[in-house]
């Protein structure tokens, strides 16, 4: 299991903990509608967990991005801020918003599986 | 309206739920902010085809009697009186500090059942204290009688004349703000060409009985698709329409709010029925002296590709607050950031850069003139 999510409806994959990539959540783009703007985190600025390091904009309205876990942020998808519709057409592949150099496996550990979320999501 | 309050829903919920609307609290009723194409492509949809608005929240009502006009005159800045018979106009009732109650629509139907009768379009989450302070203000001189028992379908976009047309064949004869009777696919309906988008268009008013028949007519047209609040909120700030409780409140008054060009010369400073409304020493003298206005509500365009929001804070570009913005998204026809606000009279001259502070960065914003769409009412 390489993919956990986070009760602020991210995923995070963590298939290389040097870079694990982070995206919003299929339920969180649709719930957001159409995403229109993206605010990334400086490369190389360290979040603790739970931080916000991002924000997500549909014309409707604008949702913060918290960080899944802890750790220093090592590259963000300029692709996704250049095209931030990408988070609603491919939120879990080349709609991520930026990868973190992971320190603390016992956080990622914590956050729910994909049943757990999908669980959760029903009864967000 | 506490938040636990149970929703009233319209008369088209169930065809809302059947068309896979998202359903959403808005003044007091369940109402559709989107279907499943999404605001975006909802928003497209109307400025390029036609869309169906439901906003059978908005709040219906009559004013009966011979004396109606009259009335409804000491309420508001407008020229009631002198509104020619078969004409809708753009209302604002007014505090007594000359401050905005809310703003709204008035169309003087003539004589209707032996009485002369004025059909009044509030908007829906302040019917229920208009309805009590018309009431109670002009209630002895004329009925006051709300609409509970009917919807209103707005059907707005360049191809609405073409759909409603087809259906009901004279309403391409009407142009904009003008109205009368016509039967829509068996519906009695009472069918204005006006609306909220800045597109032509037609708002309609039906018996709730036949609501969902109306809809359905109206959405079997091809050129009709259905549309949620969400894009008729985008398309009326493009339109530089002003939203009741963001743009325009009671503590704004209609010249800091740019709304001079609904004070018709007969109720200002040396017209024949000059004042005469609540607030009107306020109001007028600040037509009169624009100097003294504190502040004005303009358009104004983020010069970067960041939406900036209502309540953001305004700054000069050393610094000062000057101002804060009450509406603002990214526009998806003019596909940049754009919004209204007010700032002081100093800043509201059209070209002047001032930043809004947004998440802590300053956005560079320019004040533009409105509409940032071009209107495109048919006035035939």
């Amino acid at each position: 299991m390489t993919v956990k999510f986070s009760k602020d409806h991210e995923w995070i994959d963590i298939s290389d903990h040097e870079a694990a990539t982070v995206g919003i959540t299929v339920h969180a783009q649709d719930a957001l509608g159409d995403v229109v703007f993206v605010d990334l985190p400086e490369v190389g600025k360290t979040f603790t967990q739970g931080e916000v390091a991002g924000v997500v904009e549909s014309v409707k309205a604008a949702a913060d991005v918290y960080m899944p876990v802890t750790g220093e942020i090592v590259e963000v998808n300029e692709a996704l801020r250049a095209d931030p519709s990408l988070a609603n057409t491919d939120p879990l592949g080349a709609g991520w918003f930026f990868k973190v150099h992971v320190t603390d496996m016992m956080q990622f550990d914590a956050l729910m599986d994909e049943p757990a979320y999908a669980e959760f999501a029903k009864n967000a | 309206m506490s938040a636990t309050a149970p929703l009233l829903t319209t008369p088209l919920n169930a065809l809302h739920i059947e068309l896979g609307a998202r359903m959403v609290p808005f003044a007091g009723y369940s109402m559709p902010v989107q279907y499943p194409a999404g605001l975006m492509a909802e928003h497209q949809h109307t400025r390029s085809a036609a869309g169906l608005f439901d906003v059978s929240h908005m709040g219906q009502l009559k004013l009966v009697g011979p004396d109606a006009a009259a009335a409804f005159e000491t309420l508001m800045p407008v020229d009631v009186i002198d509104l020619p018979v078969g004409k809708q106009r753009y209302g604002l009732l007014l505090t007594d500090e000359g401050t905005v109650i809310d703003d709204l629509m008035f169309f003087n139907q003539g004589v209707v059942d032996g009485e002369p009768t004025l059909f009044v379009i509030v908007n829906g989450a302040c019917k229920v204290g208009d309805i009590a302070h018309i009431t109670a203000r002009i209630g002895q001189r004329c009925k006051v009688a709300p609409m509970p028992d009917h919807a209103l379908l707005a059907l707005q976009g360049p191809r609405a004349v073409t759909a409603l047309a087809r259906l009901a064949p004279g309403v391409e004869k009407l142009v904009f703000m003008t109205g009368g009777d016509f039967s829509i696919a068996g519906c009695d309906c009472f069918v204005t060409r006006s609306g909220y988008t800045g597109e032509d268009g037609f708002e309609i008013s039906v018996p709730a009985a036949q609501a969902d028949t109306l809809a359905r007519a109206l959405l079997a047209q091809p050129e009709v698709k259905p549309i949620g609040l969400g894009a008729r909120n985008s398309l009326r700030l493009e339109a530089g329409l002003c939203l009741y409780g963001n743009d325009i409140d009671t503590t704004t008054t209609p010249p800091e709010a740019a709304l001079n060009w609904a004070i018709q010369k007969v109720r200002r400073t040396g017209g024949a029925r000059a004042g005469g409304f609540p607030g009107a020493d306020k109001v007028l003298a600040q037509i009169d002296n624009p100097a003294s206005l504190q502040r004005k509500r303009v358009g104004l365009v983020a010069l970067e590709r960041v939406p900036v929001r209502e309540h953001t804070e305004l700054q000069s570009e050393d610094g000062q607050k000057i101002g804060e913005v009450t509406s603002g998204l990214l526009g998806p026809t003019v596909n940049e950031p754009v919004a209204m606000g007010y700032v002081t009279p100093a800043f509201a001259a059209i070209g002047t850069r001032v930043n809004a502070i947004v998440r802590g960065k300053a956005v560079p914003m320019e004040v533009r003139a409105m509409p940032f769409t071009p209107a495109r009412y048919y006035r035939g």
